[in-house]
């Protein structure tokens, strides 16, 4: 077994809330400590210094992060000035990290932000906040109000000389609004469509300007990464899967909740070291959906020497995704599992593309007659179909992630689909 | 009802040319969804087709523009909605821990089923996809607020005690 994450090497010390989230606080734990200097070190060191840390995206695709920035247009044109959003629409089902970090780490997230906006050529940031987050808004607007107040942001920030702003931007209920293309539209004020790529949005993204989108928890972890180095992060888990990483520990586990962790703890350990184990120990699991719901449903057989980092999952036919981990022990009724998800894609499907519009509700539809045991024989294949109909056919990934969670139940649970093909269900487990 | 003066008048005002003012004023477009937010607080929760249209004109949209904003985002309401909105997250990390049991628990208490709103017009039950508080689930979204770690009987208690609350 790996180490679990040493103290000395974790990046956030205050997720539990359980110490002063406000900036005396986040100061004592080494936020905003000579930022100056940080933001001196100027746009290609910063960038340099995260693309070397192999740090890659926090939102569920874990793309590099140095890389997309470095997409940017060298040198800002005066008229098209460049932008950096910050994505806080968290929304996958079973994630719940980057709101933790609103909650009792605000100041990790906007240092971040300033530095990550110095690493993009961006003048000002907008943070887009789950509309629904109405605790964690507030608690990022007053820290916001405090390093305003303190100098840190607005004209010359921290004394650096570099003018930088941070606008909250309130979302409104809608999942599609998480994908970065949505994310902008909905923040020029229209219906969360999805963009066709190209062009991407370093070229023409938020009023046709060059923007980046990133994901809360990776902007977060760029101040630790500035002030203690890249070969300190690159050091941590694998090559291609560094750093430390956000769990999120939900379903039938003792101890629900987020805990930071090296990438590439085994799952085994996450669970039992950090969540208090699976409710009814190890032999009492079932299934582990390991990244968000958008990631392929793992049985226990392949939980057993599972590594939560991407490559490891990927090997095991799943994804890191967002690293929300949903542990489902024996008493679960695994086609209802995943049919609630079915119908949670099918809610959330944007309607703007036809596979994913109508296809949504019919495979959301089919789950429910497996459900209920009344599937008809053919469904099976019907099911197959509509997922590989939908799956790479959409402009976003949507429709791709309400695809992958069946299709993981058909790789792995089959003979439970076809034990409730018209013959009566399955009693459930005690 | 026209003007930015009715539409938000006194203190919300200022609220609304403080949202104006994140945006440049090339893209005054962007400040709706939280335009239509303060707009739906000041009307009791929910946003008549009158205040749709005035929060069009404050912005110099057409109301075809906002009017399907209010459709496609979920947290806006066309019709009324009780003075307690209880979202009951029925996604599956809040479902492993219990969801139909908090639901059951609210549908018991207030004698309505999902999508109904008490005759009193006080509460309005609905089921809603996740909340993103996985970890803390069962959850249940009241109004601006998160109620987690429930249970049948704690979400009964909440939605008595406050009944009780008001009718003292």
């Amino acid at each position: 077994m790996t180490e679990p994450v040493r103290a000395a090497d974790r990046v956030f010390h205050n997720l539990d809330g359980s110490g002063d989230a406000g900036l005396a606080g986040a100061r004592r734990r080494g936020d905003w400590d000579d930022t100056r200097a940080l933001v001196l070190r100027g746009r290609d060191a910063i960038q340099g210094t995260v693309r070397e840390s192999g740090l890659r995206g926090r939102g569920g695709a874990g793309f590099s992060t140095g890389l997309k920035w470095s997409f940017m247009p060298k040198e800002p044109a005066p008229e098209r000035p460049h932008y950096l959003i910050v994505n806080a629409d968290e929304s996958e089902p079973g994630t719940c990290k980057d709101r933790e970090i609103l909650l009792h780490e605000p100041h990790k997230l906007i240092e971040g932000t300033l530095l990550a906006g110095v690493g993009v050529g961006a003048h000002t940031a907008y943070i887009y906040v789950r509309g629904e987050f109405e605790a964690e808004r507030r608690c990022l607007e007053a820290a916001l109000a405090d390093c305003y107040a303190e100098g840190l942001l607005g004209t010359d920030a921290c004394g650096s000389g570099y003018d930088f702003d941070v606008h909250v931007h309130r979302g409104a209920g809608a999942y599609i609004c998480g994908e970065e293309t949505g994310l902008i539209e909905s923040l020029e004020g229209k219906k969360g469509f999805p963009r066709l790529k190209p062009p991407f949005p370093a070229s023409a993204g938020l009023w046709g300007c060059p923007t980046t989108v990133n994901n809360v928890e990776t902007i977060a972890v760029v101040p630790t990464i500035l002030r203690r180095g890249a070969p300190w992060f690159g050091g941590i888990g694998r090559a291609q899967n560094t750093g430390t990483k956000l769990f999120c520990l939900s379903g039938h586990v003792e101890r629900p909740g987020t805990v930071e962790a090296a990438m590439g703890i085994p799952l085994r350990e996450l669970i039992e070291q950090h969540a208090g184990g699976v409710r009814g120990g190890w032999d009492n699991l079932l299934a582990v959906i390991p990244g968000g719901s958008s990631t392929k449903v793992l049985p226990a057989a392949a939980c057993e020497d599972l590594r939560m980092d991407f490559d490891g999952l990927r090997e095991a036919g799943s994804a890191l995704g967002t690293a929300g981990v949903i542990v489902m022990d024996k008493s679960t009724d695994i086609v209802a599992a995943i049919a609630r998800l079915s119908h949670f894609y099918w809610h959330e499907s944007c309607g703007q593309c036809t596979p994913c519009r109508e296809g949504t509700g019919w495979v959301s539809r089919i789950m429910d007659r497996f459900v209920a045991g009344a599937a008809a024989p053919s469904d099976l294949d019907t099911l197959e179909a509509i997922c590989g109909q939908i799956e790479g056919h959409t402009i976003c990934a949507l429709g791709d992630a309400a695809a992958w969670p069946v299709q993981g139940l058909l790789a792995h649970f089959r003979d439970e689909l076809e034990r409730r093909v018209a013959g009566g269900r399955r009693p459930l487990a005690a | 009802m026209s003007g930015g003066a009715e539409l938000f008048p006194g203190p919300d005002r200022d609220a609304a040319e403080e949202i104006l003012g994140r945006y440049p004023t090339a893209h005054r477009q962007s400040a709706v969804l939280p335009l239509l937010d303060l707009a739906q607080r000041r009307h009791g929760g929910w946003l008549p087709p009158a205040v749709v249209d005035a929060v069009g004109d404050y912005l110099g949209m057409p109301s075809m523009r906002v009017r399907e904003l209010v459709t496609f985002y979920s947290m806006f309401h066309d019709r009324p909605v009780g003075r307690y909105l209880v979202q009951v997250c029925r996604t599956t990390p809040c479902w492993l821990r219990g969801s139909d049991e908090v639901l059951a628990g609210a549908r018991e208490e207030l004698g309505i089923a999902p999508g109904e709103t008490t005759p009193d017009g006080r509460f309005t039950l609905v089921e809603v996809e996740c909340l993103g508080a996985c970890a803390d689930a069962p959850v249940v979204q009241i109004n601006d607020d998160y109620h987690e770690r429930l249970d049948g009987e704690r979400m009964r208690a909440w939605l008595r005690d406050r009944r009780r609350a008001e009718d003292d």
